[in-house]
């Protein structure tokens, strides 16, 4: 038998109950830090007067190379923070929280540490990747803050498995209110049928526009038959149960079709935010290294 | 030996589950005449009618079996287990009659002078019938419902607590084409099928019928009222998106007023309609077995519905000769049953010194106890020693203790502390218990003494310990769990109404404070009564006069008032508070209105009584007062910011009404998700997965939403978990910090996966190990984080070993330092977890901005 309860009051582990999202994390801790460290950059930069002139040979372009590189390796790692689950306390939303605003520090740090020197070599490559990745995690965070909202007002409630197995339930009537028609008809409500993917192409997903939807070509064709027979007298009834099948998947495709667009652009600048960060390490290592080998 | 299956016997055994199995066979092996009567046309209908495949198991580990005529049961597969079952019991040489139901027993002896029974029905209305039965002596007379009859000297009742379904009564109900169970959905094609019953299984049955449309049938399910309201949500749901696809009509307040071939005739809101019907499935619930025993002279113990057969300690009845075991005596796990049927015969052929299999159980229990005694004197030392057990039977004793500890503390011990969950009763056998009432000074206690009870408050609201407990003197105590104490007092009418009494003066004591004594509260106590509440009703209205006072014991309210015609949210009040007092302060009309959240019990205590005690009690009063001012003070506070900020108002009663309906009045730990910051990337379910053997305790996107705030599909960790009420191992129990848990002794039943309103429950088997993550980020293998995908799973298992579907829900990460990890994880803070304290801040974070 499993042990009863204590006895004892045993206080639940901490959990985070505030009602604050990443960017205020814990009253914008991360936000005051990072301005304090790009305030601190400035100030020392301004304050000394290096000889020959300002750059990452400097003492102080050292200290600057120092930590903005080993800001960039712990900036990475959010990545395995975010997939290995562990059992003690660690908060990821403080840590995207910190990850933010310390990246973007990285700009003020970074550009002190060039002294403004850019050039065509593997140091100016590797600043521009940086602003790659910082850039790209600047629209992340602009998403991230718009697109839920957008998200969960077109989910209303239903969830993505809902919205497809709707769809396919459309289908199967489809199929079946089709099966009494003649083969032009049957022929466009198979367009609907097979003619008719939901995600489509990337760049569907992002513009929301299916031009060649196969629903969309039968539901054009077969309203506009309809409309015609309704001038010359009365519609084929079995036509306009067709007609409203494939109006209801159009509205139920424009549903999941949407969530799916909102969602992929919740994700797709992690396509250049990731990439570009591996770039950036292996450029980083490269920029270090020459520093090291032919300085 | 020749099948002898009508005429007399020494023993009658109904029903063939595996109680009335076990038993027949040990009558078989023992020589004794002997016929088993099983309605259906096979044996064991329970269990045949588990799932295809369910993985049977037999718990408890530690009860030795003991079955007649070699029958053997170890965990294993359904079809298994009843193919093993039928060739011992042909091999036994059991005398069975199948297709035999038992509609009525009697005796066909002389009256039994003074052995009258007392049969009550409770109607609809609340009004109840008394009839009276005179029992007659055995031999007894079995009517079966084919009009033959058999006589037998014993009867073994071992029917289970499955029932009878409901039936049609309509004309051509008994028709052919009427059914009561869909085994297969996928059987039946190309028919007009009517579902009658809007329950779950009704609508579930009309869902699995109308899945395929290849099938082509065409299904109509009936109500009898307008909503589905005893369904769960998530069934209604699919069944309204079944509808508005086309696959299902609904019929809502409708009834069958006939059937034939071919049609059935229903009375709908529009008058009467004919339609084209095949089959009829009527899903209308089941008539527990109560009333059929009841009539064959077997007394229950009360009229309560948790109440089981009274019987001594070796399975009689209050009709002599008849015998009750298995799930209808109270005991549903499959070994039980079985020992019971085995111990039953041995009883009746008069071997009465036999010990329970689970004397080795109890033994154990006793065994940290001071002072040796034997099983049976331990259970007769606590019966008579704490008043509550008293009306308890030696063999209520035996099944109260498996579910209970005896335990011995030694003087100073603690036994709980303050804020500790818990909701187990403690009874006092020995010694002496002291009460630190003031959480301030450990000092000053106040002493309960032997024969008493502690700890009532957890056990009837669910809430937190209220004050510590430790031992005075060196003790013996008996701690009873919640179900076994909710099962004593439907069993012992005296035992409910002294812990009504108890938990009434103490929580008055608690709650108005003010060094009240038992004295002075004996004249509101002699008013006070407890009132059920439905979820939703309403006990006080505003602006009616009435000065009532009512104490929460369990449940929680809400309190409203109208603002401009339009009713506004102004509080939650949890169990172990109270509601009303400013009536009798000021005299007024009420000034607010207050309604359950969810079903509750309320204490009513009359206004005059109440009157009279502040009278004698002015530091009362000026509590009462001082609490008045800071609740007049949020209804001038919301009532000022309606002018300002109406729309602020109408937001925070929306969102505090929406979280109200979806389960936060009854919960005590809820995950939130704030969709304005959701971004959908499911990391709180792959962590979930990822911090439990690979399977998610919640569904992220499924659950209601409003207002951008989302309750997802996840455990609520209720203060009376409806998952608890029906787990035959008890394997579901509240965890040291609170949490609901489920232990291993789970056997995959299912019921609390039912009984769980929110649809937090699923059933299904632990997935292989992963391999480690670094191997997926590096090369790929394996499924990467969060829950595998299913086709791996079955990919990576070994083969050949059957892993049993069990229940698997959220325990709020117990034992993890670092908190629920679905919160840890989240990237945005849009994952939060709040208890109902909390829940009206969230109602108002943030969100007036716009
Ligand atoms: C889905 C599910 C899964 C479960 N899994 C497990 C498990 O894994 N392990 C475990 O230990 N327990 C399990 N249980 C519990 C267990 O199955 C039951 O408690 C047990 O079967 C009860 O046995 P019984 O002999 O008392 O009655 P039952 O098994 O209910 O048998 C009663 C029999 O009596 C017959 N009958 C009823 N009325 C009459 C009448 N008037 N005349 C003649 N015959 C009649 C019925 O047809 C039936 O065959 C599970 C229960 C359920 C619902
Ligand atoms: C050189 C600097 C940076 C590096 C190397 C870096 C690297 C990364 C990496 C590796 C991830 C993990 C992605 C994943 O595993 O899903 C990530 C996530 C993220 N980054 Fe950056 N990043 C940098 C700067 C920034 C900046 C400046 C911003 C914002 C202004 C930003 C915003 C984010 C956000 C919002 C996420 C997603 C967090 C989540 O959803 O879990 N990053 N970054
Ligand atoms: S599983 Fe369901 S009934 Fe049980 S505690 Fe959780 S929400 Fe409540
Ligand atoms: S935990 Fe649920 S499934 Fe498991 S035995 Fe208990 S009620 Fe049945």
């Amino acid at each position: 038998m499993a042990a009863r309860a204590s006895g004892k009051a045993i206080a639940r582990a901490p959990r985070d109950t505030a009602h604050e999202g990443f960017l205020t994390h814990k009253r914008s801790r991360w936000l005051k830090v990072a301005l304090v460290i790009s305030a601190l950059a400035i100030a020392i930069y301004a304050l000394t007067d290096p000889a020959p002139r300002p750059g990452g040979g400097t003492v102080v372009g050292y200290l600057l190379g120092t930590i903005g590189a080993l800001l960039i390796l712990w900036l990475s790692l959010i990545g395995l923070r975010k997939r290995i689950i562990t059992r003690g306390p660690y908060s990821l939303k403080a840590w995207t929280s910190a990850h933010v605003w310390l990246g973007l520090s990285l700009i003020v740090i970074a550009t002190l540490h060039t002294g403004f020197q850019l050039g065509w070599n593997v140091h100016s490559l590797a600043y521009v990747l940086m602003m790659i990745v910082i850039l790209s995690g600047l629209y992340g965070v602009f998403a991230y803050a718009r697109l839920p909202e957008q998200l969960s007002a077109n989910r209303n409630e239903a969830t993505q498995p809902q919205m497809l197995e709707a769809i396919r339930a459309l289908d199967a009537q489809l199929d079946t209110a089709a099966q009494p028609l003649g083969k032009e008809e049957a022929d466009l409500v198979r367009l609907s049928l097979e003619g008719c993917t939901i995600g489509g192409s990337l760049w569907q997903r992002l513009t929301g526009r299916y031009p060649d939807c196969g629903n969309g070509r039968a539901l054009t064709a077969v309203q506009a038959i309809v409309t015609a027979q309704r001038h010359s007298g009365k519609a084929d009834p079995r036509l306009t149960q067709i007609l409203f099948l494939l109006e209801r998947k159009a509205a139920a495709l424009a549903q999941a079709r949407r969530h799916i667009g909102i969602k992929t652009r919740l994700e797709l600048w992690l396509y250049i935010h990731v990439p570009a960060t591996f770039a950036l390490i292996a450029a980083l290592a490269a920029h270090i290294l020459t520093v090291f080998l032919y300085w | 030996m020749g099948q002898q299956l009508s005429g007399h016997f020494r023993i009658a055994i109904v029903g063939s589950g595996p109680a009335g199995l076990s038993a027949a066979a040990h009558a078989a092996t023992l020589g004794l005449s002997h016929v088993l009567l099983e309605k259906t046309a096979h044996l064991s209908d329970t269990i045949f009618k588990y799932q295809k495949g369910k993985h049977v198991m037999a718990t408890p580990a530690a009860l030795v079996l003991r079955a007649g005529g070699g029958l053997a049961f170890a965990a294993g597969k359904r079809e298994g287990i009843l193919a093993t079952w039928q060739t011992m019991i042909a091999a036994a040489g059991v005398n069975v009659r199948l297709n035999a139901e038992v509609t009525a027993i009697t005796g066909t002896g002389d009256p039994i002078p003074g052995s009258i029974q007392k049969i009550v029905t409770r109607k609809r209305d609340g009004s109840s019938d008394v009839r009276e039965l005179q029992r007659l002596a055995p031999p007894y007379r079995l009517k079966l419902a084919d009009g033959s009859e058999v006589t037998a000297d014993a009867v073994v009742f071992a029917i289970g607590l499955q029932g009878n379904p409901n039936r049609m009564a309509c004309p051509g109900g008994d028709g052919p084409q009427v059914q009561y169970q869909l085994d297969d959905p996928a059987a039946y094609n190309d028919e007009h099928i009517f579902v009658i019953g809007g329950g779950d299984a009704g609508i579930e049955n009309a869902l699995g019928l109308a899945a395929d449309a290849a099938q082509g049938n065409i299904v109509t399910i009936i109500n009898r009222s307008a909503e589905f309201s005893t369904a769960k949500d998530a069934n209604v749901k699919a069944l309204m998106a079944a509808r508005d696809a086309g696959r299902i009509s609904i019929m809502t307040e409708a009834s069958t007023r006939a059937i034939e071939p071919g049609w059935i005739t229903l009375d709908g809101r529009d008058g009467e309609v004919r339609a084209r019907c095949d089959r009829v499935i009527a899903r209308m619930g089941a008539a527990p077995p109560r009333g059929f025993v009841e009539a064959c002279g077997v007394e229950f113990a009360s009229n309560d519905r948790l109440a089981y057969p009274k019987l001594s300690a070796m399975f009689e009845s209050t009709a002599p000769g008849i015998f009750v075991v298995g799930a209808l005596a109270g005991y549903p796990l499959i070994k039980h049953c079985m020992n019971q049927g085995h111990d039953v015969v041995e009883f009746i052929n008069g071997n009465t010194a036999l010990k329970p299999a689970d004397e080795p159980i109890l033994e154990a229990k006793f065994a940290g106890l001071p002072g040796r005694r034997s099983v049976s004197d331990w259970l007769e030392y606590l019966r008579s020693r704490v008043s509550i057990l008293n009306g308890m039977s030696a063999l209520q004793m035996r099944e109260f203790m498996l579910d209970s500890e005896a335990r011995a503390y030694a003087a100073g011990a603690v036994i709980f502390e303050r804020s500790a969950p818990g909701s187990s009763l403690f009874g006092i056998a020995d010694g002496d218990v002291l009460v630190e009432v003031d959480p301030t000074n450990a000092a000053i206690t106040v002493p309960l003494g032997q024969g008493t009870i502690f700890g009532e408050v957890g056990l009837i609201s669910g809430r937190r310990r209220g004050a510590t407990i430790r031992a005075g003197s060196d003790c013996i105590l008996v701690e009873i769990s919640r179900s076994a104490a909710l099962r004593l007092m439907a069993a012992v009418a005296a035992a409910e109404r002294e812990v009504t009494r108890i938990t009434t003066q103490r929580s008055l004591q608690q709650i108005f404070k003010s060094g009240l004594t038992p004295d002075d509260l004996a004249g509101v106590i002699a008013s006070a009564r407890v009132e059920t509440i439905r979820a939703g009703q309403t006990i006080i209205t505003e602006g009616e006069s009435g000065d009532d006072i009512f104490i929460i014991r369990s449940g929680s309210m809400v309190v409203e008032k109208a603002i401009a015609g339009k009713p506004v949210f102004l509080n939650y009040v949890p169990a172990g508070s109270f509601v009303g007092e400013m009536a009798v302060i000021d005299g007024g009309p009420r000034s607010a209105t207050v309604r359950a959240a969810v079903k509750s019990d309320v204490i009513r205590l009359a206004g005059t009584q109440f009157r009279d005690l502040l009278a004698a009690k002015p530091d009362l009063l000026a509590r009462l007062r001082a609490e008045m001012a800071s609740r007049s003070q949020l209804n001038s506070f919301i009532e000022a910011k309606k002018d300002s900020f109406g729309g602020v108002v109408e937001m925070y009663t929306g969102v505090a009404n929406f979280l109200v309906d979806n389960g936060l009045g009854e919960a005590t730990d809820v995950l939130l998700i704030d969709e304005k910051l959701c971004v959908g990337c499911d990391n709180c379910e792959k962590a979930c997965a990822d911090s439990h053997d690979g399977l998610s305790r919640l569904d992220r996107e499924a659950g209601r939403t409003y207002a951008h705030l989302h309750v997802p599909t996840s455990c609520r960790h209720c203060e009376h978990p409806h998952c608890m009420a029906d787990c035959p191992p008890n394997a579901i129990h509240r965890g040291p910090t609170g949490e609901v848990t489920i232990d291993d002794s789970c056997i995959g039943c299912g019921n609390c996966q039912r009984n769980c309103p929110y649809g937090v429950i699923r059933m299904d088997k632990v997935p292989p190990k992963k391999p480690w993550l670094i191997s997926w980020l590096l090369f790929g293998q394996g499924p990467g984080p969060g829950e595998p995908d299913r086709k791996w799973a079955y990919k990576q298992s070994p083969k050949g070993v059957e892993v049993p579907k069990k229940a698997i829900k959220c325990d709020m990460c117990s034992g993890q330092s670092g908190g629920p990890a679905c919160v840890r994880a989240c990237p945005t803070g849009a994952a939060i977890r709040v208890s109902p304290e909390q829940f009206l801040s969230v109602a108002l974070l943030n969100r007036d901005a716009d």
